[in-house]
């Protein structure tokens, strides 16, 4: 009402006054219908509740049948757990790479794989793992809990959602589709210029790489935008800032983290993409380019990469410490501090890639300490979780022994990473197998340990069953001692002097035994992997029947079955602490009033989540899909011809046109509250 | 005691890796000063970071030893499942003080060993340009005189005890100079000069490598240098100022009429003769080296024959053809080049 005469005011100015009276009498019989329509809205509440709601709810929210259904779906869990199951499809395929490499390099002087082959192994093993791996997976399960872990009905942007899903699929193809084809590339996965350039690196290999780089931008920025929104606009009333679950905190910080340094490597891989196609020369000196542009540009992003893999990690820890030791995390704030520093810190270390490049000396000093200067969050949230372990009653279960697999791997890592940060070590250890087994301590223990721990954690609320206990203790151990045998000697291979990315290496150097004992662990965990998938595979048929809450745990994601229902949540709970399922005894306090007959979610403010807006959440569609196929034309397209980009973008404009066309301009039956 | 000690640590990693080993390509070499400042500062580094890792180790244990104590298991206990133990409070800031103390005696321990060794650059006695191609090294070493200057490839001479600078450049894509029993990497970066000093302490032979990828045969981009006294080194210098003999017998004449006439000479230079192109390495003292091909086989008839015949079979993707002679052209060839010492 007084909207309309606001709006009638406003009008009286420049015309009639009949024509203000028609004006207004229209505003008033709109009004009216709008009151009616009103009354018709169904919305939970004490009339509404339990089966028949649920039935209700179910209503509104399932998607479309049928395989167009499937492909339209904006279910954050549908979208999580295809992103998952890629992802692990992916991680096989790297595995498999990496088999190769080490039976390559498990005697000096073989010729298995020539070295043509072995550069796109270990280009496309990077490449697969980094951008189709290890990013992926953690924005996939991030994509399927952190909606319930807060307590709502759909992630921010649900759509967005799936066109991220779907480029990086796309994404995936290419590379992998161009490697079937033998034109997959061969340049590494930094890809450093000049040999990426157009002078030492003809053919499309290169180009197909830095399209690749292209899809996963597109789709991590369109995921870190969703997972952003979702987390500091759709938690539970109630859910501060302060009580937020600490994975939803790493979330964040990774999402912030993946909105600064993607448009880097963007910039970089379009740069080295118009020198290719169109011959520009930016990273060309003949023509006034620089080919150390590209290393800046390039680990300006890359070194976030690490912590964006890294970050997601120490919030699965966090969660599983958690649940497991029957405490809340200790310090609390200074994890969430740590996340953040950890995130800000990350970004003034990129220079520690290229302490061999002569930049000036001293200048390399201020790298050395800001990289060793990560290490004080990171041993600050070490001390967090085992002071939470010291407190608690640790129960351990799988996910924790992955816990404990994962401090004593990781702490190994970070510290040959201090050793790293010194310039006068980093000159000799840099680009050797002391860095390959450096990172992969970090990589591996510090995210690939907690990744398994946290899927079987999550197993039974992504599936509805559990995994089988003793498989995965059997796994645990073959991967955690497998691991130590592939990666451990290699800090040995490294310190004898071999160099990286080198498909064979000469007998009488002392390489012989520490790279026999690689390749054989290598086969050890790929087992390890192995055995996790068959046991993933067979308990999805045979697993217990999982409760809603199987750990006792206390984020309100177990607050619904397992699996939950389309929906998530019938009523949306109301929080009182940081672990409300400990803390909140009985029945959960909720909100009411959201509509059942039209999809609606509860939007709350960024800091105190006081219930903010009520959001009409967009119904399923194909336009992402489709937008998704029309920018991969696009994408693909201009690998072959600079036309591409003109051309191309004219159906990735239509479809977006379509995906974005309001369905009505109308005002609608009532004002959201705020 | 301290220098016994260094060594016993040093013996570490051999020990480990329990095989047979040539202090050949290792960073524990101890060939040059830059290599031993590298050695005392990675033991302290490796000294402090274990017994950190040994608190964090000793921590989780203690912590999942007393996880066994009296009382239920699996039970959050109501109502003070939030307070925390005091000593864990002070224990946090007790670690972050350990933490940072740590960490500034190893920054500090680095910048110095990092001045250190940049003060040690300061009066070079021998200056040295390598320039790095996809995938062999050009080597040449100015004189004042500048007639005394020389230029071969693929293997470095260095008197013991004097200061080398070696000035690092690129013809084609991003290397990296590496010689890890001497001293630390450095690029070599096309349109930029990145320079590394070296003062060799221990007479011996060292392998070196490329260390960033640099394509297809990034392997086989070795180095070989041999660290002689001063008065060898002096000789073996003036050795390589000296052009290439004529060929002394009909088989080397014959192969000497090939080298010159036919695809070698496009890319190769033998001072003394018509051949001096600087596509590929210098060749004129090419039987003297250890290695062909950038360390892909030893220097012997039988390698020279293999790689002469198919150099593709050998190192497949290097720049050098099949040259596509006949097998009598073939031996000599040969015989010719193994007259250039």
């Amino acid at each position: 009402m007084t909207d309309a005469i606001r709006r009638s005011d406003a009008l009286k100015g420049w015309r009639s006054s009949a024509e203000h009276e028609a004006e207004r009498r229209e505003v008033e019989e709109e009004d009216r219908r709008l009151a009616e329509e009103r009354k018709k809205i169904v919305r939970d509440g004490p009339k509404l509740k339990g089966e028949k709601l649920a039935a209700r709810l179910h209503a509104t929210w399932r998607r479309p049948r049928g395989f167009i259904g499937w492909l339209a779906t904006v279910d954050h869990k549908e979208i999580g757990r295809r992103y998952i199951v890629t992802a692990l499809i992916f991680l096989a395929l790297g595995g498999v790479l990496s088999l190769a490499m080490r039976v390559q390099l498990a005697r000096p002087d073989q010729n298995l794989i020539g070295a043509a082959r072995y550069n796109e192994l270990f280009t496309m093993h990077g490449s697969t793992m980094m951008f189709l791996f290890a990013v992926p997976v953690m924005e996939g399960v991030a994509v399927f809990i952190i909606p319930l872990m807060l307590g709502t009905r759909s992630t921010a942007f649900p759509r967005l959602n799936a066109f991220s899903y779907y480029m990086y699929l796309f994404g995936g193809m290419l590379l992998w589709g161009a490697f079937l084809l033998n034109i997959g590339p061969d340049i590494g996965w930094f890809a450093y210029t000049p040999l990426s350039g157009p002078q030492f690196s003809p053919g499309k290999r290169a180009d197909i790489w830095a399209q690749m780089i292209t899809f996963t931008e597109v789709s991590a920025l369109a995921a870190a935008v969703v997972l952003t929104t979702t987390i500091l606009k759709t938690r539970a009333p109630g859910m501060t800032l302060a009580r937020m679950p600490l994975f939803a905190w790493a979330m964040l910080v990774v999402a912030v983290m993946i909105i600064f340094a993607m448009p880097s490597v963007a910039l970089a891989s379009s740069f080295l993409i118009s020198d290719r196609l169109v011959g520009t020369q930016f990273y060309n000196h003949f023509e006034h380019g620089d080919a150390l542009l590209w290393q800046h540009l390039f680990w300006f992003f890359g070194h976030p990469e690490v912590y964006i893999i890294f970050l997601p990690a120490t919030g699965f820890v966090s969660v599983m410490v958690e649940t497991f030791c029957r405490r809340p995390v200790f310090a609390y704030p200074v994890v969430v501090l740590a996340l953040i520093s950890t995130g800000i810190l990350s970004f003034g270390l990129w220079v520690h890639h290229m302490f061999a490049t002569g930049l000036p000396r001293v200048g390399y000093s201020f790298y050395t300490a800001a990289s060793m200067s990560v290490s004080i969050p990171t041993g600050l949230q070490i001390f967090c979780w085992l002071a939470t372990i010291w407190d608690g009653r640790p129960r351990f279960t799988v996910p924790m022994l992955y816990v404990i697999g994962f401090i004593f791997t990781f702490v190994i890592g970070g510290l040959t990473g201090v050793i790293i940060a010194s310039v006068p070590l980093d000159l000799e250890l840099h680009d050797t197998y002391f860095i390959v087994a450096h990172f992969h301590y970090v990589l591996i223990g510090g995210a690939v340990f907690p990744l398994l721990g946290i899927l079987t954690y999550w197993y039974p609320k992504i599936t509805g069953r559990m995994m089988s206990e003793t498989l995965g203790k059997i796994g645990f151990w073959m991967i955690l001692l497998g691991f130590q045998l592939t990666f451990f000697p290699m800090h040995f291979s490294g310190m004898l002097g071999m160099p990286r990315r080198v498909y064979t290496y000469p007998a009488g150097l002392g390489l012989e035994l520490p790279n026999l004992l690689s390749s054989i662990g290598a086969f050890v965990v790929a087992a390890a992997v192995l055995l996790f998938v068959i046991n993933g595979v067979v308990s999805l048929y045979r697993g217990a029947i999982a409760p809603p809450n199987p750990w006792d745990a206390a984020s309100l994601e177990w607050a619904t079955s397992s699996p939950p229902p389309v929906y998530n949540f019938e009523h949306i709970p109301v929080i009182e602490s940081r672990t409300p399922l400990w803390d909140q005894e009985g029945e959960f306090p909720v909100v009411t009033g959201l509509r059942v007959d039209d999809k609606e979610m509860l939007l709350t403010t960024v800091v105190a989540a006081a219930p903010d807006l009520r959001e009409p959440v967009p119904e399923a569609s194909l336009w992402p899909l489709i937008a998704a196929i029309a920018t991969a034309v696009l994408f693909v397209s201009s690998i072959f011809s600079p036309w591409a980009i003109p051309f191309g973008t004219i159906p990735a404009a239509i479809a977006l046109i379509a995906w974005f066309w309001p369905k009505e301009i109308k005002r609608h039956p009532e004002p959201v509250i705020t | 005691m301290m220098a016994r000690l260094r060594t016993a640590a040093a013996s570490i990693p051999l020990l480990l890796c329990a095989c047979s080993y040539q202090n050949y390509q290792s960073d524990f070499a101890g060939a040059a000063v830059q290599n031993r400042q590298f050695q005392i500062l990675f033991w302290i580094f490796l000294g402090i970071c274990a017994v950190m890792y040994l608190l964090v180790i000793a921590f989780l244990v203690a912590g999942m030893v007393r996880a066994r104590r009296a009382g239920e298991a699996n039970v959050v206990e109501i109502g003070r499942h939030h307070e925390s133990d005091p000593l864990m409070r002070s224990g946090l800031i007790g670690w972050a003080a350990v933490i940072g103390t740590g960490l500034a005696a190893l920054a500090i321990a680095s910048f110095a060993a990092d001045r250190s060794m940049a003060n040690a650059a300061v009066h070079p006695g021998l200056s040295i340009t390598v320039t790095g191609n996809q995938w062999w090294w050009d080597i040449q070493y100015s004189a004042s005189d500048t007639s005394k200057s020389i230029r071969t490839a693929n293997e470095l001479h260095l008197p013991v005890g004097i200061p080398a600078h070696i000035t690092l450049q690129s013809n084609d894509v991003i290397h990296s100079f590496w010689v890890p029993s001497l001293a630390g990497k450095e690029d070599l970066i096309p349109g930029r000069q990145t320079d590394v000093t070296i003062t060799p302490q221990k007479i011996g032979i060292y392998r070196g490598q490329c260390a960033e990828f640099c394509g297809a045969q990034h392997a086989h981009m070795a180095l070989v240098v041999n660290v002689d006294s001063y008065d060898h080194f002096i000789n073996w210098w003036n050795r390589q100022m000296q052009a290439a003999p004529p060929p002394s017998n009909p088989l080397a004449l014959a192969g000497y009429n090939i080298v010159t006439t036919r695809q070698c000479a496009s890319c190769h230079a033998i001072t003394g003769t018509p051949a001096s192109a600087t596509v590929g390495p210098d060749l004129t003292h090419l039987a003297g080296r250890r290695s062909i091909a950038a360390g892909a086989l030893p220097m012997s008839k039988a390698g020279l024959y293999g790689w002469i015949a198919d150099p593709q079979a050998i190192k497949p993707g290097a720049k050098m053809p099949p040259v596509g002679l006949e097998p009598n052209e073939l031996h000599a060839v040969v015989a010719y080049l193994e007259t250039l010492k």
